[in-house]
């Protein structure tokens, strides 16, 4: 039954949801780290991009401007969260802030179940990515190939936005220390709006980027979101490097864990977790004293 | 209220269980939908000690609500077992026994880091029920036919089959769960749950193994879990898989919500809106699957406007009705009590442990440093205190006294050097440790239990030095803790806090917050005890109240003390260390460091005169 071809094929799967994963988490980590509230309806944001995208694609038949659409679309419920909600939560304990977007996100996919019903829905992959591509010692859907280079392309302009940007530069001051930031005169409020933004935009896109592997129901959120979780304890809360790398192992362990069984895909991602909190317990690439 | 009438809680809830069936079908309330209000409630006990006492929010109850639940269907169903109350208590342990190793995992971290553990763990025990265990749990079937419970007297059977009947039985078992809530709650280790949920740090640093106390309250949650799982199981003749889901977990969280964190009684009122409403938007108002966006939109509000949710509400409205009486009352109390309150402290009384093998200095360190990368802010320092001594420390800013307090009192450890204490190598201890010993310090920052009152805040303390670190005595009352009552009490006049001892410390003034800082200190008894910038940030007048506190304490007490106040310094100790750049400077008799020219040098930078004057 375990086959090389299988292996690999499994390995470019792992490849590619580790990809997405590694997107989604970096979302949630510098959300995280820069204003110190974990979105617990980070995985929300995740499903409606990709029912944003959907709409999107139903009206004007076009890929392109269904992520692009999806990718606002998100962005701006982003920064409309974080003003009119997150932001009176910044001085409350992080219990409240656990609890207001839990309720949010729960709000979220029970608005999207009322408008589409329980059903999946379908969004298919651009024309140009359709089908399978022979990779000359097996076939691999050509799509999925996709997914890796759109993912990367979108972590880069991430990576540029926080490593070559004067924000990116604030945010990254932000998370080492956040009073400091505050203190040298920057309007971290604002700061905190785009990167509230950014963050959920980057959910937003992977989940209409995410739309034709998988179809879309109002619960997918919730599978990702843990499976998050598991990323930013294996990668370090705070760590752009360490999401990338999380999200990579965490793809890789699922998948490869699925081929034998996928009933121990979860066992076995937890297990990975359990070892790190052992050996590590502030992540592969986390910072001590970070919360 | 609570103190007047202590069994008043007690009986309310058996009276309100009693009166339950003959009121509620009124209110279009089914048997059954009751019944599920107290499996919810039930578990939500337990919940309730862990999120809303401790403040540690757990998303993942679902795995031992689910554990409990199917080991008590397991046995019931396919092991032949016939003891339906034997095979709950059965399936309670072993949520319990599981609660005990996800705790060791999930509590090697705080904060949101705990939420996100607790979530992934839940869904590993999803999954484990769905796939690796179906054979036993029926997987997505669940396991049907759990038999309803009956006891045998002897003369008669008693069946309990389903309603009202059953919920004799339910609401019997929420009875006896309110019950030991409750004690649980009153205990010491209860007050203790309620200090690690307000300030962690200094629940360690006066003694107290938290990871302990932490770990006791997720077992606890869990074994309520178990129990409440099992309930659900014998309920519903029924063990759904569904148990085990995300959804539980959250349902559970949103609903202790809305009924009120830290109340015991919010998750049943949580579970009663919930199922209520549901039932009623549902087929009342036609709404279908909507009834899940109007719940999730009540609980947004809820969290954002009422955060203690309806109980705390009520509560407050309770509060705010009663509460005007009783503070008119107070205030013209106050207004009586002015007068003598420059009256002097109470004398010190001595409480000192006794050592007589070991008569050398207190506490000697030598050699310590302490580096951070290439800075550095203690290096080579030696020093040692006697008995019975008075130490004053002072330096420039950015001298590393409070590095070398933090060294002292084992927050940080040294980058190499060596502290003696009595005789005994601390260096590498543990805070805890060190304050179980009898060495502890009051912070240059507040450090209380700001959402306690400052009796509440010196029990802490006082509990610490009088049971020790860890101890499971769930049980038994504040009451039953000999000589807590008068060590607290003590602190209390020592600090001249008694008038206001069942002030909240929220409402406390800065000068007071600064004694109660103190008086945590003392309060765990220490024979050395340091105090960082005791002076800070006080008017002229309370510093000179404060001073005076001091040298009352001071009696029979070696205390070693920071502060930039010179004179008040210089008039309190018999000696003075003075640090500089990470170095002992130079040590004297405040007269010699008065004329020192290196001390001048350092704090003047040059220019030679009378330094303090």
């Amino acid at each position: 039954m375990i086959s090389w071809p299988n292996l690999v094929s499994q390995l470019f799967n792992g490849l590619a949801l580790g990809a997405l994963l590694a997107l989604i988490s970096s979302g949630l980590t510098i959300i995280y780290g820069t204003l110190g509230v974990l979105n617990l309806a980070h995985g929300a944001m995740f499903m409606i991009g990709g029912y944003a995208g959907f709409v999107t694609y139903q009206y004007t038949e076009s890929f392109i401007l269904a992520v692009i659409a999806g990718s606002l679309f998100v962005m701006l419920l982003g920064v409309v969260m974080e003003r009119t909600i997150i932001r009176h939560f910044y001085h409350r304990p992080h219990e409240d802030q656990l609890l207001v977007t839990f309720g949010l996100g729960i709000c979220f996919v029970e608005i999207i179940r009322l408008i589409f019903s329980s059903q999946s829905q379908l969004v298919p992959p651009p024309a140009i990515f359709q089908g399978i591509t022979n990779l000359g010692f097996m076939f691999y859907p050509t799509y999925r190939l996709a997914v890796v280079g759109i993912v990367a392309i979108a972590l880069g302009a991430l990576f540029i936005i926080l490593y070559r940007t004067r924000l990116g530069m604030i945010v990254r001051a932000g998370i080492e220390d956040s009073v400091m930031v505050d203190s040298l005169g920057i309007n971290v409020y604002r700061v905190f709006m785009v990167v509230f933004g950014i963050g959920a935009m980057a959910a937003g896109f992977a989940g209409i980027v995410n739309a034709p592997v998988v179809s879309l129901t109002p619960g997918i959120g919730d599978d990702i979101l843990v499976q998050t979780f598991v990323v930013v304890v294996i990668g370090g809360v705070g760590s752009f490097p360490g999401a990338i790398l999380g999200g990579l192992i965490a793809g890789e362990i699922i998948s490869v864990t699925s081929m034998f069984n996928p009933g121990y895909a979860y066992v076995m991602l937890f297990a990975a977790m359990t070892l790190v909190l052992v050996v590590r317990p502030h992540g592969l690439l986390g910072v001590q004293g970070r919360e | 209220m609570l103190k007047q009438r202590p069994f008043l809680i007690e009986t309310l809830t058996a009276i309100g269980l009693i009166v339950a069936p003959f009121v509620l079908p009124h209110l279009g309330f089914a048997p059954n939908t009751v019944n599920r209000i107290l499996v919810w409630g039930l578990f939500g006990l337990g919940f309730d000690i862990l999120f809303g006492f401790t403040g540690l929010l757990s998303f993942g109850q679902s795995a031992f609500y689910g554990t409990g639940g199917f080991v008590a269907a397991y046995l019931l169903t396919r092991a032949g077992f016939s003891n339906v109350l034997g095979a709950l208590v059965i399936g309670m342990i072993a949520a319990a026994a599981t609660g005990y190793l996800v705790g060791l995992i999930a509590l090697r971290r705080t904060g949101i880091y705990f939420a996100m553990i607790t979530v992934a763990i839940a869904e590993v025990f999803f999954f484990v029920e769905f796939n690796p265990l179906s054979d036993f749990t029926g997987g997505e079937n669940g396991l049907p036919g759990v038999p309803a419970p009956s006891f045998n007297l002897g003369f008669t059977t008693i069946h309990f089959t389903d309603g009202w009947s059953l919920y004799q039985f339910i609401a019997l078992c929420y009875f006896i769960g309110v019950i030991i809530a409750l004690r649980i709650v009153r205990s010491p280790v209860g007050a203790i749950l309620s200090a690690i949920r307000d300030n962690p740090l200094r629940a360690t640093a006066v003694g107290h193994n938290i990871h302990g106390y932490k770990l006791t309250a997720f077992v606890i949650a869990a074994a309520y879990a178990g129990f409440a799982g099992g309930l659900l199981g014998v309920l519903q003749a029924f063990m759904p898989p569904d148990a085990f889901t995300f959804d539980t977990s959250g349902q559970l969280v949103m609903q202790t919500a809305i009924g009120g964190r830290g109340t015991l009684f919010g998750p049943l009122v949580g579970a009663t809106v919930w199922l209520f409403l549901q039932d009623f938007l549902q087929s009342a108002l036609g709404l279908g699957a909507a009834w899940k966006l109007v719940l999730g939109v009540v609980f947004v509000l809820l969290v954002c406007f009422l955060r203690g949710g309806i109980v705390g509400g009520l509560v407050d409205l309770y509060g705010l009705v009663s509460g005007k009486r009783a503070r008119k009352a107070a205030e013209t109390e106050e207004a009586e009590v002015e007068t003598p309150q420059q009256a002097p402290p109470a004398p010190m009384q001595a409480k000192q442990v006794e050592h007589p093998a070991y008569s050398g200095p207190i506490l000697k360190a030598t050699g310590l440093t302490k580096r951070y990368g290439g800075l550095v802010a203690n290096s080579d320092i030696d020093f040692s205190v006697n008995q019975g001594e008075l130490r004053g420390i002072i330096g420039p800013n950015g001298a590393g006294k409070s590095t070398f307090f933090k060294m002292l009192t084992c927050e940080i450890p040294p980058t190499s050097g060596q502290i003696m204490f009595a005789g005994r190598d601390i260096t590498g201890l543990k805070i805890t440790e060190v304050c179980q010993l009898g060495l502890t310090k009051s912070y240059q920052v507040n450090q209380l239990f700001t959402g306690l009152t400052v009796r509440q805040n010196l029990r802490i303390a006082a509990l610490a030095e009088l049971r020790g670190k860890f101890r499971l005595d769930l049980f038994r009352s504040l009451s039953g803790v000999k000589g807590l009552t008068e060590q607290v009490e003590h602190t209390l006049a020592l600090v001249n806090l008694t008038r206001r001892a069942d002030t909240p410390v929220s409402e406390l003034a800065y000068g007071e917050k600064r004694r109660l800082e103190i008086g945590l200190a003392l309060a765990t008894s220490p024979r050395l005890l340091l105090l960082d910038e005791p002076l800070a940030g006080m008017s002229p007048r309370e510093r000179v109240e404060t001073v005076k506190l001091l040298k009352s304490i001071a009696r029979g007490r070696t205390m070693i003390i920071i502060d930039h106040d010179m004179d008040s310094l210089f008039e309190l100790v018999e000696r003075v260390t003075v640090l500089q750049e990470g170095r002992v400077l130079v040590s004297g008799t405040p007269e010699e460091i008065k004329t020192n020219a290196a001390v001048q040098e350092a704090y003047l930078g040059g220019v030679h005169g009378e330094i303090a004057a």
